[in-house]
């Protein structure tokens, strides 16, 4: 068989959240434990059926609470973990997040977002950016936070999300959405094994004779111990924040406005980008791939290229603040966003973008 | 340590396992906590199987179990220790894994984790210290205080028509087809400790076997959540503590059979 035959038949046509398993079981996941939840529950199903034939464990557990807590457990145990929600899933998961944050574990969480608040609806939404990258649980603690705009990216970002965890000893989330679990496109499936296991010498394993006992623990009751823990997080957020920052930018060289999304939204903007420039708009788009460690540097570097920034998210405005935040009011920042699972249309958002351009003309005559 | 009988004549008949550190205890004088911790660490030095062990601590008094015993440990959250147990024993199968859990957290906040994990037979075993008391946040009522206990939340004495009955939760579990061996011991005489130790060492021959799950309860004091010196604290729970949880196997393997 040639190279090009090997190729095509990699490339499968799958849906996001079975690329997504499938590339787990190919970066050596060690165990999974999940509940089911729409949009999201053939990840579970995916493993419970190949997890068995191929190696691993897989559990289903009796909530998402008992789930992030065997994550812990078995992350403390030296494994490769991962579990995986939606939404008011991933709100029940908090407390254990928190925990495994501080106790430095890695562990990869994907959270296929889905439109609240509350129980909320199953329709995709990016409602959970806030929880996703301020924190979430109680605490100075950040997730690394990996937004795939693609079935390719839903599968690419597991090795990825694995390694950085890894790396950092930090939990890992890949923030999803609805339309991305459930839309099918295809993609290239990674080489199976080629992700390397970390060193894990302070994994809960049996005390050899020879070392210490280990002990994962996110205790620390002297508040003097308790300040040097929280300065050891953010020496290591740092770390993140200089060297894993990932973007996207698409059409940006002679763009007058800057388009901002991530996920699905960036996927709607690349249209809009399309109809815009048919319109002789031109429209670049600033994608973030990591939503923390956050592009603030290359979200800055436009303010002097660019009319104005709208940032589209299928939320209220979340992201908006830290493009904000970025941008330091040298330059108008405006939102455009729809929620409760509506997914907006280019054309809606072309729209919107005419509407800013007529508007800042008005203001500059 | 070495049983060393040429020093001053004497015999070494009694030391601290290997397998507890050097750290003093921070449990109250007379509280059950220290001989527990002690009896479960001289069956892990005896079985010789410190190596192959991980425990879980809770949260409660015994939430720096992991400063005393000298095995790898893990502390898990309010409740979850069994949940935290399930994934170490999913990933190592062939290493033994307890949790020491009290009855807050056991009983109270983590009801769904210990009936799921047991249900499904995890090969763990769980230590549960029933005391009728929350202890480390200073004496509030537990789902085991017995009714018309007085605690710092129920000053009048536990009103079964406000909250309900003591949980009897090893009762409750014993149905379970995933528990293989369950009992109730106590450590606040010699006899029992012995019986205790009996149990622990059982709990782990199961464990090696992969027979399920072993569930110990150990009813015990707290002289100062219950006001009372160490004394009158054992007095009054063989008085009022064991009638209503009685000492005894609540589940047996038969023998010959799983």
């Amino acid at each position: 068989m040639n190279q090009t035959l090997e190729i095509i038949k990699e490339a499968r046509l799958m849906k996001g959240n079975e690329a997504l398993a499938e590339a787990a079981i190919r970066a050596g996941m060690h165990a999974y434990f999940g509940y089911p939840i729409t949009p999201q529950s053939e990840i579970l199903e995916y493993f419970t059926r190949e997890v068995p034939q191929r190696g691993g464990v897989v559990l289903q557990a009796e909530s998402e609470v008992a789930s992030i807590n065997m994550i812990y457990g078995a992350a403390g145990a030296g494994a490769r973990v991962m579990t995986s929600s939606s939404s008011p899933g991933i709100s029940l998961m908090q407390e254990g997040l928190s925990y495994i944050a501080s106790a430095q574990l890695p562990c990869l969480v994907v959270n296929v977002n889905r439109g609240g608040p509350g129980l909320g609806t199953i329709q995709p939404s990016q409602g959970d950016y806030f929880q996703s990258v301020k924190g979430g649980g109680h605490g100075d603690y950040h997730l690394i936070v990996l937004a795939p705009s693609s079935v390719q990216e839903m599968a690419d970002f597991v090795f990825e999300g694995f390694a950085l965890g890894e790396k950092y000893r930090n939990p890992v989330m890949i923030l999803a959405d609805g339309a991305l679990g459930q839309m099918m496109e295809k993609v290239e499936l990674p080489e199976e094994g080629s992700l390397e296991y970390p060193e894990n010498s302070w994994a809960t394993i049996g005390k050899p004779k020879t070392r210490e006992r280990n002990i994962i623990t996110s205790l620390f009751i002297k508040p003097e111990e308790m300040e040097q823990v929280n300065l050891e997080l953010q020496r290591k957020y740092k770390k993140i924040e200089e060297n894993e920052v990932r973007f996207e930018e698409i059409n940006t060289e002679d763009a007058d406005v800057l388009l901002v999304a991530y996920g699905l939204s960036a996927r709607i903007c690349q249209k809009v980008i399309e109809l815009g420039r048919e319109k002789g708009i031109k429209l670049g788009l600033l994608r973030p791939i990591t939503l923390y460690p956050f592009p603030k540097d290359a979200l800055a570097s436009y303010t002097d290229k660019v009319n104005f920034y709208l940032v589209l998210e299928m939320n209220a405005g979340q992201m908006v603040e830290d493009v904000r935040l970025a941008v330091d009011g040298k330059k108008p920042v405006y939102h455009y966003g729809r929620m409760g699972g509506i997914i907006p249309t280019p054309e809606e958002v072309l729209k919107n973008v005419e509407e800013l351009l007529e508007k800042q003309m008005v203001t500059n005559e | 340590m070495s049983l060393d009988n040429s020093n001053n004549g004497m015999d070494v008949v009694y030391r601290k396992p290997e397998t507890l550190t050097e750290t003093p205890l921070h449990y109250c004088p007379g509280c059950g906590h220290g001989v527990v911790h002690r009896v479960l660490m001289e069956v892990v030095e005896e079985m010789n199987i410190q190596e192959n062990t991980v425990g879980v601590a809770p949260v409660g008094c015994s939430v720096f179990a992991y400063h005393y015993m000298n095995v790898d440990m893990q502390e898990a959250a309010h409740g979850r220790a069994t949940a935290v147990a399930t994934g170490i024993k999913r990933v190592l199968p062939d290493k033994f894994v307890f949790t020491y859990q009290g009855d807050g957290d056991l009983a109270a906040i983590g009801t769904a984790e210990t009936i799921h994990s047991i249900n499904r037979g995890e090969n763990i075993l769980i230590i549960f210290i029933n005391n009728g008391i929350y202890g480390m946040t200073g004496g509030q009522m537990a789902p085991t205080s017995l009714i018309g206990m007085k605690t710092s939340t129920s000053p009048y004495g536990r009103d079964e028509k406000l909250i309900g009955y003591p949980l009897k939760i090893t009762d409750m579990i014993t149905i379970l087809p995933g528990a293989h061996y369950v009992t109730r011991q106590a450590a606040h005489t010699a006899g029992a400790v012995r019986k205790l130790k009996k149990a622990i060492q059982k709990s782990f021959e199961y464990q090696k076997e992969k027979k399920g799950t072993c569930f110990i309860e150990v009813v015990s004091n707290c002289p100062s959540g219950w006001s009372m010196t160490p004394v009158e604290s054992n007095k009054w729970m063989e008085e009022n503590m064991l009638p209503y949880y009685p000492l005894g196997d609540l589940k047996v393997p038969k023998a010959g059979t799983n």
